[in-house]
């Protein structure tokens, strides 16, 4: 849905200010978006301070740092602290990003956190990614055959398995989809680039025999043709992938199958 | 309150299966304007400034009547599909939505009728 300005009740406001710990000598501020479901209150932009010199060099480890020494209550997800579970996907610096491959250093001034945009917030940076999981589950994210299974495995040659590199490594940590304009505005038709990625990901596998019913469920103007290569999700990946190409494959073999 | 699972809400009323037409028809009449509008840039810059009878005399030229005509035809498929795609993408009230699909063809076959009848009136009449 376009909204150029937020509701009411999501306007944010200037939160607490909390106390420099005590003995620092190198000190990093932190603002972070703070917003609880109970206390009926708009959401706020707390700041915390840092120390350096006692905390790691990621994102995760300076807001872990916050959850363990200053306010207990900051809620976040995380879990495999080395860009692999996607987790702690959300808007670091003005970009979406994990926070565990994320470095202190590599931002200027004051670390700014917020959770992934345009998703519904669960409390502080976690979002509910509920629409997100089902538009994955939609696509059907398995091997599909109909041919009688082989006496070991289903074969594929080394060429084709490379078609494959680039696509298998996504983590669905929805930063790309959470970055796409066309995702905001219609994020309850269009499935947005890494569920699209994924879909092409089993649409080029030599090994699925259901290729042309995928297509005849992607071919919708907006599932799939919400995709106008805004590049965002490009820009975005934590993993270096480039869910546009994959979306552009996809759109490919719509044509190819029609002329 | 929506009770129905996320899975049926994702599915919702199932794939449109188009959207590889409209997809086709804006690649193929952009390419298509790409040397017509070339032409047409050039014909206003050769032309410009120059008698009244001199100009309705080029344009009465069956070539470039032709031309006029086809780039009249792609600008206003091109324009109505580029319009449709906005509308899908800004209007999510569904009866707006509806509303705006209808006038934005209507206004493209108005635009398209004006311009072309323009073209063959020149074309034929002087």
């Amino acid at each position: 849905m376009v909204e150029l300005t937020l509701p009411k009740n999501s306007q944010m406001t200037e939160g607490k200010v909390w106390p420099k710990p005590a003995d620092a000598k190198n000190v990093r501020e932190y603002r972070v978006y703070r917003w609880n479901p109970d206390d009926g209150q708009n959401p706020r932009i707390d700041t915390f301070y840092i120390d350096i010199d006692d905390c790691g060099p990621m994102v995760l480890d300076g807001l872990l740092y916050i959850k363990d020494k200053i306010d207990p209550t900051l809620t976040l997800r995380r879990s495999c602290r080395e860009g692999i579970c996607g987790s702690c996907a959300m808007n670091i610096d003005g970009t979406n990003t994990l926070a565990c491959t994320k470095g202190m250093e590599d931002i200027g001034g004051t670390v700014k956190v917020y959770p992934l945009p345009h998703m519904p917030v669960v409390k502080d940076l976690v979002p509910d990614l509920t629409n997100f999981y089902a538009q994955h589950r939609s696509i059907e994210p398995w091997l599909k055959t109909v041919s009688p299974p082989p006496a070991k495995e289903w074969k594929q040659s080394h060429e084709d398995r490379m078609k494959l590199d680039g696509l298998y490594e996504c983590i669905l940590c929805a930063c790309c989809s959470a970055s796409c304009p066309s995702y905001w505005w219609n994020g309850d038709r269009y499935l947005g680039p890494a569920v699209l990625l994924q879909a092409y990901r089993w649409l080029i596998d030599s090994r699925d025999e259901a290729k042309g019913e995928r297509l005849d469920d992607l071919e919708d103007p907006f599932r799939l043709y919400r995709c106008h290569t805004i590049m965002n999700c490009a820009q975005t990946c934590p993993k270096g992938l480039n869910p546009a190409k994959a979306i552009a494959e996809i759109k490919k073999m719509m044509v190819e199958r029609r002329v | 309150m929506d009770m129905r699972t996320p899975l049926a809400k994702v599915r919702g009323l199932g794939s449109a299966k188009s959207g590889t037409e409209h997809f086709w028809k804006v690649r193929t009449t952009s390419i298509a304007l790409t040397p017509l509008l070339l032409f047409y840039v050039g014909f206003l810059v050769m032309y410009v400034g120059r008698p009244y009878a001199d100009v309705v005399g080029a344009l009465s030229n069956p070539f470039v009547a032709t031309i006029n005509a086809l780039t009249v035809i792609a600008s206003v498929i091109h324009m109505r599909l580029g319009m449709e795609e906005v509308i899908q993408d800004y209007v999510h009230n569904e009866s707006m939505k509806l509303l705006f699909i209808v006038l934005n063809a209507f206004f493209s076959l108005l635009i398209g009728g004006l311009c072309l009848i323009a073209v063959l009136k020149i074309a034929f009449a002087g």
